[in-house]
């Protein structure tokens, strides 16, 4: 059974300006992006079948196996363990980590405070393509052009908004017990509590006012994940002024709401209101929407997702101020020019929406103890995601992914950490080459990407002396767009055209996420263009979108062809 | 400067080749027009385009635009792509609208240096759209849509005066009606139909103003009369119906079209209605001592009403968005008005506080201005309460019906001698006349239109005070 999340929502740095990049990797990517890649379960137990809440429980196996914590040996590691590894989180990082720890042989536990799943799985990218899916048939059955040319007749189309909550909350759910299941099935132990590391290969948990439990482990990963950042001077009633945490609930549906952040997050957001009929008011920090995208895919994004849409938007200002809905009053809030600082503007709406990306959710991990000093509250790692103190030294034993160290704030990308450090502390070096690593945008359509802008490989080209080509092919001239009536995309491809090398492809238009792992693919394995050209899509497809841009690449003929290499990209 | 003024014109061969693969090249060629004064034209965007369409203008007319900064956005017969401003400057006029068609090579735009020489530009525009034998020929379409100025060219909605007595639009934080407060559906709908936001009535959540308000503005061709049944736009008078042929469908005009569509509206407002016969002959003194001094019925009425209202300010009230009352603030009467193929009505505003003689002008200003089609929006929209008085026909009762956007509506029948009995017995000869309140239940009840209704007997029957 392979189920879950292909991928979700979200998280835009926009607004504030809040940069989550690690400086330690250099990765110039815009990073704090959540997504969802789960891995396959390894069993096939439904939900159903295997009748547990989704409440975890403390397994028998960690309450055996619990020692009292004494002072005199917390400075010393334990000479033998309770587990080969401890995961705090039971995040989708953690969950990968685990399921693939196993699979080496590793005694696994995971210590989760909160439910399993995580924000992607609560909170974010799976919640959120409930409603994105909803609103993508809202749109479609509103859209009476669409519709008539496809010779179809539909009476007016409306919604049950508690109908669409409950779809979104019965998802999570249902994904929750998959998760738990799948890891329970393996053996995973699953301890309830909040970690907290209190020496070296040492974890103590527990939950309020319930007497700590202490274990060992030889290596620990620290994957805890992110909450929604809330700018100072914002206040949040959960009612009026939300974060995305409120929003997948789906309580109301305002007539106007204002979206702070022009990310991911409000971007996807902005799909399902303006489909479930609000108006859209964005706000962003920076001088255009959609920083982060490549300019041009954005630009195209405005103009199909945007300017035809219910929306406006106020570009370089900063909300100082925003006050939820009370006495009558409406959501105000307060606008300033971002450069000068002058008060520009006060909003008056229904409701507004805090889409300003993420924080790292790192207190109380007991990092203090390790010497560990957060930066923004992100735990400082190093390129095979070990966390470095505060001396600029590795800390043995000690790893850290997903949003919790900021190299990319992705559920998939946390995976793909997690699974890297297993490898690692099974014997096998490996280093996640994030520039493989494929990001997408749940909107009708879809934008999805992977590797650099074309600004980006641009900077890289000039600093590192190469030349750098861009191949676009429109979906215009895809038959099964065509037959679907939606022939509006574009796919774009950014290339060494010296040898063939893939930098960067960027799509935007039909089933974008799902066409873009041809590319993560090709550059995750270094495949070159001169060699995926001739791999054969099958007709008609929308994978000939892809397959057309790679054709339509000009690489030059000393670069032509010299077998499958596969010498790994650098990071 | 230097720079800018050197780099006018690249062949377009060149720059087509470029720009599949570049895409970040400037793909829009400028010739020098005056000396600040640039077009913009429409680029070969591949080999084989003649002419291109234009999909969308990504800058309004009077936005900055820096160099390389995307302006139009061009369909050509491969792909959309979007054309960049060569220069720094102010994008002064658009010369073809959106969706509108140009040969390439010809000018699209025009482009001023400074913001001071935008309404040089657009004069420019105008002339030298009509002095391009070319895109006449080719493109009639292009040239009516080229002067975006002259009025109702292109845009058969007009928008009105903006020195609207923005009353019922205010906002709880508009600061008084001075920034107007409409979602961002009302403003996009407002600039696509030329419509001037600050002449639209709002009736959203605390007076905002929606997509239909916009809507109902623009159909009528001005601005939704709160006043209801009438809204016509004084620059462009409803055609006059040629006499009436028997037998046959004639549309609406645009006022008549209002006028139903304000009709159909009421329908949601849940009214009632309260009568009471007011004995009027100490008005009927009154007038006949004062008409020589240009005092008319109408202004009596109407001040009347007014200093009635001043005691009940619940009847001067109205429901904007079925949760609130709002309480407005002066005591503006609109009294309607039959003019050719429809009705109008002309608002007296402060009523209550304006002497009689000065009121009484004012209507007959009024009255005059209704009758040219001149009347500024500000002049019909912006009634609290309304008068309907068929009286003069000799009519004695009538019920109206409440315009959308107000409280109450007040039918007045005609003054009557009437034989009435006396409470001491006696029976005697009184003019008096129905008048008949319909309003809306939602904050207006019986009680109150009862005792308005009862305080306005009582200055009509001793009318002194209507002349301070």
């Amino acid at each position: 059974m392979h189920s879950i999340c292909s991928q979700a929502t979200t998280l835009p740095r926009s607004n504030f300006a809040f940069d989550s990049r690690s400086p330690a990797v250099p990765i110039s990517k815009p990073v704090n992006l959540r997504f969802c890649g789960l891995r396959k379960e390894a069993f096939g137990f439904s939900g159903l079948t295997h009748s547990c809440s989704s409440r975890v429980r403390c397994s028998s196996r960690g309450h055996s196996k619990k020692i009292s914590a004494s002072a005199e040996n917390n400075g010393t590691p334990p000479k033998s363990f309770d587990y080969d590894l401890i995961i705090i989180g039971a995040g989708v990082g953690g969950h990968g980590a685990a399921l693939h720890a196993v699979e080496k042989g590793l005694r696994t536990a995971i210590i989760e405070g909160d439910v399993v799943g995580g924000t992607c799985v609560n909170r974010g990218c799976v919640p959120s393509k409930a409603l994105l899916a909803v609103s993508g048939k809202m749109r479609e059955l509103q859209s009476e052009h669409h519709m008539k040319a496809l010779g179809l007749q539909v009476s007016a189309a409306g919604y049950d908004r508690q109908g669409v909550a409950d779809h979104a909350n019965n998802l999570a759910s249902k994904i929750r017990s998959n998760l738990t299941n799948s890891m329970k099935a393996l053996g995973v132990d699953i301890l309830t509590g909040v970690g907290t590391i209190v020496g070296p290969q040492k974890v103590k948990y527990g939950k309020v006012g319930f007497p700590d439990n202490i274990v060992t482990a030889k290596d620990i990963i620290i994957a805890t994940g992110s909450v929604p950042f809330v700018p100072k001077g914002i206040e949040v009633d959960g009612k009026t002024v939300i974060t995305s945490d409120h929003a997948l609930k789906l309580e109301s549906v305002p007539d106007w709401i204002a979206i702070v952040g022009s990310g991911y997050i409000g971007l996807e957001f902005s799909d399902v209101y303006t489909a479930l009929g609000s108006e859209v008011t964005f706000i962003e920090a920076l001088d255009q929407l959609m920083p982060g995208f490549d300019p041009e895919i954005g630009k195209l994004a405005q103009r199909v997702l945007i300017n035809p849409r219910k929306i406006d938007y106020h570009t370089g200002v900063f909300a100082t101020k925003i006050t939820p809905a009370k006495d009558g009053k409406p959501v105000t809030i307060e606008l300033i020019d971002a450069k000068t600082k002058e008060p520009k503007d006060t909003l008056e709406v229904d409701a507004a929406l805090i889409a300003t990306g993420r924080a790292p959710f790192t207190n109380g991990l007991g990092l203090e103890n390790i010497n560990v000093v957060t930066q923004r509250g992100f735990v400082p790692v190093d390129e095979r995601m070990r966390v470095i103190d505060a001396n600029g030294n590795l800390v043995p034993h000690v790893y850290c992914i997903g949003d919790a160290n900021g190299k990319m704030m992705l559920a998939h990308a946390a995976s793909a950490q997690g699974i890297s450090v297993v490898e690692q502390v099974t014997g096998r070096d490996h280093v996640l080459n994030h520039l493989s690593i494929p990001a997408a945008c749940f909107t009708h359509p879809e934008i999805s990407m992977v590797g650099l802008t074309e600004p980006q490989a641009r900077e890289k080209a000039e600093k590192e002396g190469f030349e750098v080509s861009v191949a676009k092919t429109s979906f215009k001239a895809n038959t099964k767009a065509l037959a679907e009536n939606e022939g509006e995309g574009l796919a774009k491809l950014i290339y060494r055209p010296d040898n063939g090398e893939i930098l960067g492809v960027h799509i935007f238009g039909l089933h974008a996420a799902d066409l873009i792992h041809e590319a993560s693919n090709a550059i995750a394995l270094g495949t070159r263009i001169q060699e995926i050209k001739f791999a054969v899509h099958a007709h008609p497809t929308l994978s000939e979108v892809l397959d057309e841009l790679f054709k339509s690449a000009k690489v030059k003929s000393a670069a032509s062809s010299h077998g499958l290499v596969s010498e790994p990209v650098a990071v | 400067m230097a720079n800018v003024l050197q780099t006018s014109f690249l062949p377009s061969i060149s720059s087509l080749r470029r720009t599949p693969i570049s895409g970040s090249k400037g793909k829009s060629q400028s010739l020098q027009v005056k000396a600040k004064i640039r077009e913009i034209f429409m680029p070969a965007l591949s080999s084989t385009m003649t002419e291109g369409k234009i999909v969308s203008w990504m800058k309004s007319e009077g936005d900055k635009l820096s160099k390389g900064e995307s302006v139009v956005v061009v369909e050509s017969d491969k792909a959309d792509m979007d054309v960049e401003s060569f220069h720094e400057g102010f994008l002064a006029a658009i010369m073809v609208e959106e969706g509108g068609v140009a040969p390439v090579g010809s000018a699209i735009a025009l482009l001023a240096e400074t913001e001071d020489e935008i309404a040089e530009a657009k004069a420019k525009s105008q002339s030298s759209s009509s002095t391009s034998p070319k895109a006449v020929e080719e493109q009639p379409k292009q040239i009516e849509e080229a002067a975006p100025d002259v009025p109702a060219a292109a845009a058969p909605t007009v928008s009105a005066s903006k020195t609207v007595a923005l009353w019922s639009a205010v906002h709880p934080a508009s600061e008084g009606g001075k920034r107007i407060v409409a979602s961002p559906y009302a403003k996009k709908l407002a600039k696509e139909l030329k419509l001037d936001l600050g002449t639209v009535v709002g009736t959203g959540p605390m007076g905002r103003i929606v997509a239909k308000d916009v809507e109902a503005a623009a159909a009528a061709g001005t601005t939704a009369a709160p006043a209801g049944t009438v809204a016509v736009s004084p620059s462009k008078p409803a055609p006059v119906a040629p006499g009436i042929e028997l037998g046959t469908v004639v549309p609406f005009t645009t006022m008549q079209g209002a006028v139903s569509r304000n009709m159909v509206e009421s329908l949601s407002v849940p009214t009632f209605r309260v009568g009471y016969t007011i004995t009027t002959n100490e008005l009927d003194a009154l007038y006949k001592k004062i008409k020589s001094k240009g005092v008319t019925m109408t202004a009596l009425l109407a001040k009347a009403t007014a200093l009635a209202l001043a005691q009940h300010p619940v009847v001067n009230s109205c429901c904007r968005d079925g949760n609130s009352f709002t309480y407005n603030s002066s005591i503006n009467i609109a009294v309607a008005v039959a003019i050719d193929g429809g009705l109008i009505t002309p608002v007296l505003q402060d009523a209550d506080k304006v002497d009689i003689y000065t009121l009484s002008r004012k209507w007959k200003e009024l009255v005059d201005k209704a009758r040219a089609k001149q009347l500024q929006p500000h002049e019909y929209n912006t009634g609290t309460f309304t008068l309907s008085n068929l009286g003069m026909f000799g009519v004695d009762r009538f019920d109206a019906i409440l315009p959308p956007g107000t409280g109450a509506i007040m039918a007045v029948g005609a003054s009557q001698p009437t034989v009435v009995a006396s409470k001491d017995g006696r029976i005697g000869m009184k003019n008096q006349m129905q008048v008949n309140v319909t309003a809306d239940h939602r904050v207006i009840y019986g009680a109150d239109l009862a005792a308005f209704l009862q305080t306005l007997a009582k200055i009509v029957e001793d009318p002194k005070d209507l002349t301070f």
